[in-house]
């Protein structure tokens, strides 16, 4: 399998399937895990940090999960294909950054995916479609354990997994949930949700990564602590918080229906109509009808659509996406033009 | 007044700076108080605050606390605060009375109750639940000593309850603490 290929089939997180996923776009559980006595990625000399990238390339051997993936050697690749793979969720903009001795394996159905020497040797990431916090830390402690057999982790009794930022350090362990909030932020109560939120240790970021919080109304929820409790505690305070959240969002929702559904069918239906109909769109507006149009679906106002495929259109939106779809660089002009016609084509042959 | 950075324009804005109860001044032209600035804004980042957390309790560190050095990968706690990262797992128990308190103010705890991987540095690694039912066997031969049997009959449970636990845990493939 190779990077292209990528394109051609929909990330399984993406399908809209599982639990909530009229709210709930996604859920991802990742462990930051380092090899015993070598130095960290910033440390670490060039012939320490190949030392890692060969043994993470050996679990593809040794580890049977891990035996249908691809590695893809950053310092191989172009900055448009980093990025593909940054907008696909499956590795962060920093790994992009400074590209030697830095890899990731990625599984073809996108489920699992591992960033090596990022700011950890190992940044194991899992990620299910819908809410599923729980069946992701299922697989990824499977995986762990796969993996510890074969690397000796950097570990202590008393202060668990050894990362190289000590906000990271005890389980290691991140798990968030990405959610679609458009009825709280139409009702201006996203504000209250989100200082809520963040008493309680939960940090929030947006769908397109940090300070793009509002941008199609995406929210994507973490625990900001990992030490002091169990993996199983951590999955269960993000699930029980996500829960509320899910209700609020419904609960905004109907009182949305109840009284101001005039409104609400004319913004989806305008919305897609531009989107059926547009020649040249920015990213911005696309995300923004989007949205509506989303929100729409799920209130069962445009029948024909399926979620799957709105998911699927805030990915290939993206600078990289487009370009890798025309197979050469476009200018942002270029892109606007790219976008509409993709766009397009995904809404109209339905 | 001349700018104290390049020497050649008039000073126009001025910084009084104080540490460890030193005042100083710096006396600068704009282009390069913007430079300064924007150099500011580059350093001041997460690993700051951080550092400014590890050092919450004692305001000026010695000069010997600074100059500690991890034994494995030569990173100096004075390095740390200004990194805001560790170099290697070493690091943890070299500049461990340090960090343990940081730990439990980022963490609300410094105690990982989380899973234990299958082994550790090439060893395997017991599972507290060793030292657990060490302390258990003694109490219970205190209470038989005692003749306190009600209380030996609880701690004789909880011994194989505690014995039989790493063996049902080893065949799921996962080890946890408690």
């Amino acid at each position: 399998m190779e990077l292209n290929d990528f394109l051609k089939h929909t990330s399984e997180w993406l399908k809209g399937a599982g639990s909530n996923s009229d709210i709930v776009i996604s859920s991802r559980v990742r462990l930051a895990r380092n090899i015993d006595k070598l130095p960290f990625p910033h440390m670490a000399g060039k012939k320490q940090a190949e030392a890692v990238l060969e043994r993470a390339r050996a679990l593809r051997d040794t580890v049977d999960a891990l035996k249908n993936t691809v590695f893809f050697s950053m310092s191989e690749l172009d900055a448009v294909d980093k990025q593909f793979l940054v907008e696909r969720h499956l590795m962060s903009h920093e790994l992009s950054q400074k590209p030697n001795s830095k890899a990731l394996i990625v599984e073809s159905s996108e489920v699992l995916s591992i960033m090596v020497n990022e700011e950890d040797h190992l940044r194991v990431q899992v990620m299910r479609s819908g809410f599923n916090l729980k069946e992701a830390w299922d697989i990824i402690n499977g995986l762990d354990d796969a993996i510890a057999k074969e690397i000796p982790y950097a570990f202590s009794q008393e202060w668990g997994y050894l990362t190289a930022c000590p906000t990271n350090a005890g389980t290691g362990m991140r798990g968030s949930v990405m959610l679609h909030l458009p009825a709280l932020v139409i009702l201006n109560q996203i504000n209250r949700v989100l200082a809520a939120i963040s008493k309680l240790s939960f940090t929030t970021r947006g769908f397109y990564g940090e300070g793009t919080q509002a941008a199609g109304h995406f929210f994507q929820i973490s625990n900001q602590v990992s030490m002091g409790q169990s993996e199983e505690e951590l999955v269960g305070n993000i699930s029980g918080l996500i829960g509320q959240i899910i209700e609020q969002e419904t609960q905004a929702r109907e009182a949305l229906l109840a009284k101001e559904k005039a409104m609400l069918e004319d913004r989806v239906h305008r919305s897609y109509g531009i989107l059926r109909n547009a020649y040249i769109i920015s990213s911005k507006e696309t995300i923004e009808l989007l949205s509506m149009l989303r929100l729409g679906c799920e209130l069962g106002m445009i029948k024909d659509l399926n979620r799957g495929v709105l998911n699927e259109l805030f990915i290939l939106i993206q600078p990289s996406h487009l370009q890798k779809l025309e197979n050469k660089r476009l200018s942002p002009e270029e892109r606007d033009v790219k976008r509409a016609e993709i766009i397009r084509q995904k809404l109209n042959a339905v | 007044m001349l700018c104290d950075i390049c020497g050649k324009v008039q000073a126009t804005v001025h910084l009084t700076e104080i540490v460890d109860d030193q005042m100083s001044e710096l006396h600068l032209c704009e282009d390069c108080a913007r430079n300064k600035s924007a150099q500011m804004e580059q350093q001041f980042g997460l690993s700051d605050i951080l550092a400014g957390m590890a050092d919450f309790d004692k305001p000026s560190k010695a000069a010997e606390t600074l100059s500690l050095k991890c034994p494995n990968c030569g990173l100096t706690y004075a390095e740390f605060k200004k990194i805001g990262r560790l170099g290697c797992g070493d690091c943890y128990a070299a500049f461990r009375q340090y960090l343990a308190p940081l730990l439990k103010r980022i963490h609300g705890s410094a105690k990982h109750s989380g899973k234990l991987p299958g082994k550790c540095g090439g060893k395997s690694v017991q599972p507290r639940k060793k030292s657990e039912l060490q302390e258990l066997r003694q109490k219970l031969l205190k209470a038989v000593e005692q003749e306190n049997f009600e209380e030996a009959a609880r701690l004789r449970d909880n011994i194989r309850e505690l014995e039989e636990k790493p063996r049902q845990q080893g065949e799921n493939g996962g080890e946890y603490g408690t």
